[in-house]
């Protein structure tokens, strides 16, 4: 508010800045300049801090103290005994490891008819239609994540599904770093055709000791009457810093259905940015966070109403015991053609733990009139009336709170179609609890 | 023909020039030298003949306010204000009245004619009072300020009688100054923002009340403010202290004359309630609006908090917001006291081209506090009505309680409503609670009233009264009254 702060660089700025004086060399002019964009975007802007609105509560400039070195290839040996998200779960598993595609992990075989998979730095080396969407979901103002991760990502997934194909497997791409603390970018690309369907899982871990830095981010192309599943987990090391972007580009009539969960990381930060372009679609972004210790997870999303007749749900469920402090920033924007519009936004957080702090910001900016929008926001202990009921009948304190905190977060996961991968999440959080008692 | 004359009023009404205080009185004035300087914030202190320590507290802050920047966070998009263009004083030039009869009498006619009545005589006899319906029995103390003084105090005598002192601030500073200097700043610090600090430089005048222990205002408190001379700022402070276990409730309403250009308005209000001390503050602000193009209308940039200092204090604001270019306004509560409440009811109604940016702090810091928020945004024309709020508790504020609510109405396609809510817990056992809707007037109601005879016009005002009536409840009855009538001025030619 008083005098403009030019602050100074940061180790971290400075150690992100040396990296950007070497851009990966995959891709064609186009993304060239797309990498010399954001990295003068970054040299520009550098790392956000309290006084940027959308990162009012994650201050990176304080919590990222140093730029790692970029990850060297991991080993497959190595990423193997890591990588244990979602296995049981029938997926197709692709594994991405320290941001690189491993082909001898992933099953790339007997793909179905209308489902193409590629790593990152070959499609771009090869050009086409298809990585030609690379970078065109981004949103028009500065994301010091975004900006990073599209300068720096060498490779990923590029997942397409042709028009009119439903695939039914879910095809799962399994994030993981393995050895010494370094920084990891990958950037994926799931395109669906007009028709297609998909069920699209990603789940990001790592070893627990290691403070080692990972930029994801993934553009979802969703063409007209397409139908899309998105399933996350974020389950990276305990000391780890995660920054996550997620975009989307909605047709009309499409069906989009996206959950996160996450325990992970000592420094999450999430950002959802979606587009609906076509009229009459249903989108829905949910999510559970459960952290403990000294976690910081920031959910943060900009839902963008463009034109007429779209639902767009929104619901996120917070758990946080100790000092945790979990963070909601949802926006949900109505354009003036955005007539019809329902929107809806629900945020409630449980705090557990006597330190623990939530801090929510849900925010409605309407510029049509005849919509129907709301948010809501809660936030609070656990009833003791409902604790006194299950206490009353004989259960002990620690297993009525599990039993409570469990339907709390029930209640999001429920929104899951796949019933493999919803097992496995109902699983990760009862084994979170039960970790706790 | 009566009908001829009806489409004469409807085309009429589809402009928002329907601002019916935007008069101007045409009386000598005396002003500060054009422009901003320390010799500025000295002139305005001499002409106050204010003590030593006051100017130096002026000067510190002007000091301060020039390594300041503006604020641009909020959703209000105006032209930058020529702060060396405008006059910092003004006032009508005449000696200092020592009763009614003494007042310029066009100042006199100005207040009549707003519907605020000087003499006692006449607000006893219920003459032109405040209200229409119910006045005779309530009886209102008024502090009239014109421009940058106050013109008169009424029923000074019977308040002091109950031991409650009710004056202007300069008075005050002059007649109570242990008072003043113990309170002043101490809710709004000097340096709390760009204009708190501008006002904090050069504030002209204000009311000062101040409620004994145990003394419940034997009647309501209002303040009524002008804004008359052209490219004058308006920089008024008040300050209400009600000590252990009073009770006050106050109203303040603001008017301003129609002009092309705009005019500041920069004020202060502090509130400190003291142990189980409750202050009731509601506003009906009606400053000109700007014509249909923007054209002109007061710039309201004005910090008001309230400081719920004792244990068991309450404080209430209440705000119908239909006035202003630009509305910047965000009465906030500090609840330090352990069960210590406060209470926001906000109606914010914009049309033509207005911008409000406006909402609430509650900010939680002792234990067992509980706050209550409802604010209702009704955006029509090519308007843009925000709604700004924070809610708080501190690491200590045990079992704090925050209910929130705030809905928008939309009328007509070109406007914009929206929610900003900012809710920070760091206390397990706090519990908050925040829902928002937007939504037009729905069809089916609109269709209910027209069917059973009411133009589309009068269905939009009930519908809306319906919408708001959580808020007009809060006011006192003169006000709520008053409120009604201006909701319905401020939306007519929003539909159709």
């Amino acid at each position: 508010m008083n005098a403009e702060i030019r602050p100074m660089r940061t180790p971290a700025e400075q150690g992100l800045s040396g990296e950007l004086k070497n851009l990966p060399l995959t891709g064609d002019a186009r993304v060239r300049a797309l990498r010399e964009a954001a990295a003068q975007a970054f040299n520009d802007n550098g790392l956000p801090h309290r006084r940027v609105e959308e990162w009012k509560y994650t201050d990176l400039r304080t919590l990222m103290r140093e730029a790692l070195p970029i990850s060297s290839p991991a080993q497959s040996a190595q990423v193997e005994a890591h990588a244990r998200l979602l296995i049981d779960t029938g997926a197709r598993r692709l594994v991405v490891a320290n941001g690189a595609l491993v082909p001898e992990l992933s099953d790339l075989a007997d793909l179905e008819p209308g489902l193409s998979i590629a790593p990152l730095g070959t499609a771009l080396a090869a050009g086409g239609d298809l990585v030609a969407r690379l970078g065109t979901l981004e949103p028009g103002r500065y994301d010091a994540a975004l900006a990073l991760n599209t300068a720096l990502a060498a490779d990923g997934v590029v997942i397409a599904v042709a028009a009119g194909a439903v695939i039914e497997r879910p095809v799962h791409v399994a994030h993981v770093f393995s050895g010494k603390a370094a920084a990891s970018f990958a950037r994926n690309l799931v395109v669906l055709g007009e028709g297609a369907g998909l069920t699209y899982a990603e789940s990001f871990e790592g070893p627990e000791g290691v403070a080692y830095q990972v930029n994801s981010a993934t553009e979802f192309v969703v063409a007209d009457e397409a139908s899309l599943d998105v399933v996350r987990m974020q389950e990276d090391g305990a000391s780890a810093l995660h920054l996550s972007t997620l975009l989307f580009e909605v047709g009309k009539g499409v069906k989009l259905n996206a959950f996160g969960f996450a325990s992970g990381a000592a420094v999450a930060r999430t950002s959802l940015y979606a587009r609906l372009d076509g009229a009459d679609s249903a989108v829905a972004f949910n999510g559970a966070i459960l952290l403990k210790d000294r976690q910081h997870a920031d959910s943060t999303l900009f839902v963008d109403h463009r034109t007429t007749g779209c639902e767009s749900r929104e619901l996120f469920k917070h758990v946080l015991d100790d000092s945790s402090r979990g963070v909601f920033q949802g926006k949900i924007v109505v354009r003036q053609p955005a007539q019809k519009t329902d929107g809806r936004m629900m945020s409630r957080a449980l705090l557990l733990g006597d330190d623990a702090e939530m801090d929510n910001k849900p925010e409605l900016e309407i510029f049509a009139d005849d919509v129907a929008c709301g948010h809501g926001a809660t936030c609070g202990a656990i009833d003791d009336d409902l604790l006194f009921y299950l206490r009353a009948r004989g259960i002990p304190l620690k297993e009525a709170q599990s039993l409570l905190v469990q339907a709390f977060v029930g209640e999001a996961i429920e929104t899951v179609a796949n019933d493999e991968l919803r097992d496995a999440l109902v699983a990760r959080a009862e084994a979170w609890l039960k970790a706790r008692a | 023909m009566p009908a001829v004359q009806e489409t004469v009023e409807q085309v009429r009404s589809i402009d928002v020039d329907q601002y019916k205080y935007g008069f101007f009185t045409d009386i000598e004035s005396e002003k500060a030298p054009k422009g901003l300087d320390e010799d500025t914030v000295r002139f305005i202190s001499a002409k106050k003949g204010e003590p030593e320590w006051l100017l130096e507290w002026r000067l510190d802050a002007f000091r301060r306010w020039q390594t300041m920047q503006e604020p641009k966070w909020a959703r209000v998009d105006y032209p930058p204000i020529p702060y060396q263009e405008l006059y910092y004083y003004s006032a009508p030039k005449q000696k200092a009245a020592k009763s009614i009869d003494e007042i310029d009498p066009e100042i006199l006619a100005t207040y009549e004619k707003l519907g605020i009545p000087l003499r006692e005589r006449d607000a006893l006899l219920g003459i032109e009072s405040t209200g229409g319906e119910g006045s005779g029995k309530a009886r209102v103390a008024v502090d009239a300020v014109f421009d940058s003084v106050s013109v008169a105090t009424t029923f000074k005598e019977e308040l002091a009688k109950a031991g409650v002192i009710f004056m202007p601030i300069s008075e005050a500073v002059r007649e109570h100054p242990e008072l003043v200097r113990k309170y002043l700043g101490s809710v709004v610090p000097v340096t709390d923002n760009f204009f708190a600090t501008l006002n904090s430089a050069v504030f002209s005048d204000g009311s000062f009340v101040y409620v004994p222990k145990g003394v419940r205002c034997p009647m309501e408190l209002s303040t009524y403010f002008r804004i008359n001379e052209r490219n004058t700022g308006q920089f008024e402070r008040t300050l209400i202290i009600a000590d252990e276990g009073s009770y006050v409730s106050y109203l303040e309403g603001c008017t301003a004359p129609m002009r092309d250009e705009n005019q500041l308005h920069a004020a202060v209000v502090e509130l400190v309630a003291l142990a189980d001390a409750e202050i009731k503050y509601s506003t009906v602000q009606n400053w000109y609006p700007g014509d249909s193009e923007g054209k002109g209308g007061i710039f309201n940039f004005v910090t008001k908090r309230g400081d719920c200092r004792g244990d068991r204090s309450k404080i209430s604001w209440t705000q119908v917001e239909t006035g202003s270019a630009i509305t910047w306004k965000y009465p906030s509560c500090i609840l330090r006291g352990d069960e210590s409440q406060g209470e926001f009811y906000s109606i914010a109604i914009s049309n033509g081209r207005q911008q409000v940016d406006s909402g609430t702090k509650m900010i939680h810091l002792g234990k067992n506090t509980s706050s209550r928020i409802i604010s209702k945004g009704i955006a029509a024309g090519r308007s843009d009505n925000t709604y700004r709020g924070l809610v708080s508790a501190h690491r200590k504020a045990t079992g704090a309680r925050n209910f929130t609510n705030c809905d928008s109405l939309l009328i007509g396609d070109q406007c914009g409503a929206h929610t900003v809510p900012y809710i920070e817990s760091k206390n397990a056992t706090a519990h908050f609670e925040h829902e928002a809707t937007t939504s037009k007037i729905s069809e089916d109601q609109l269709f209910y009233c027209q069917q059973r005879g009411l133009d589309p016009e009068e269905a939009t005002a009930l519908i809306v009264n319906g919408f708001v009536k959580d808020v007009l409840q809060q006011l006192p009855m003169e006000f709520a009254v008053e409120a009604q009538k201006l909701i319905s001025v401020s939306l007519e030619g929003s539909v159709g």
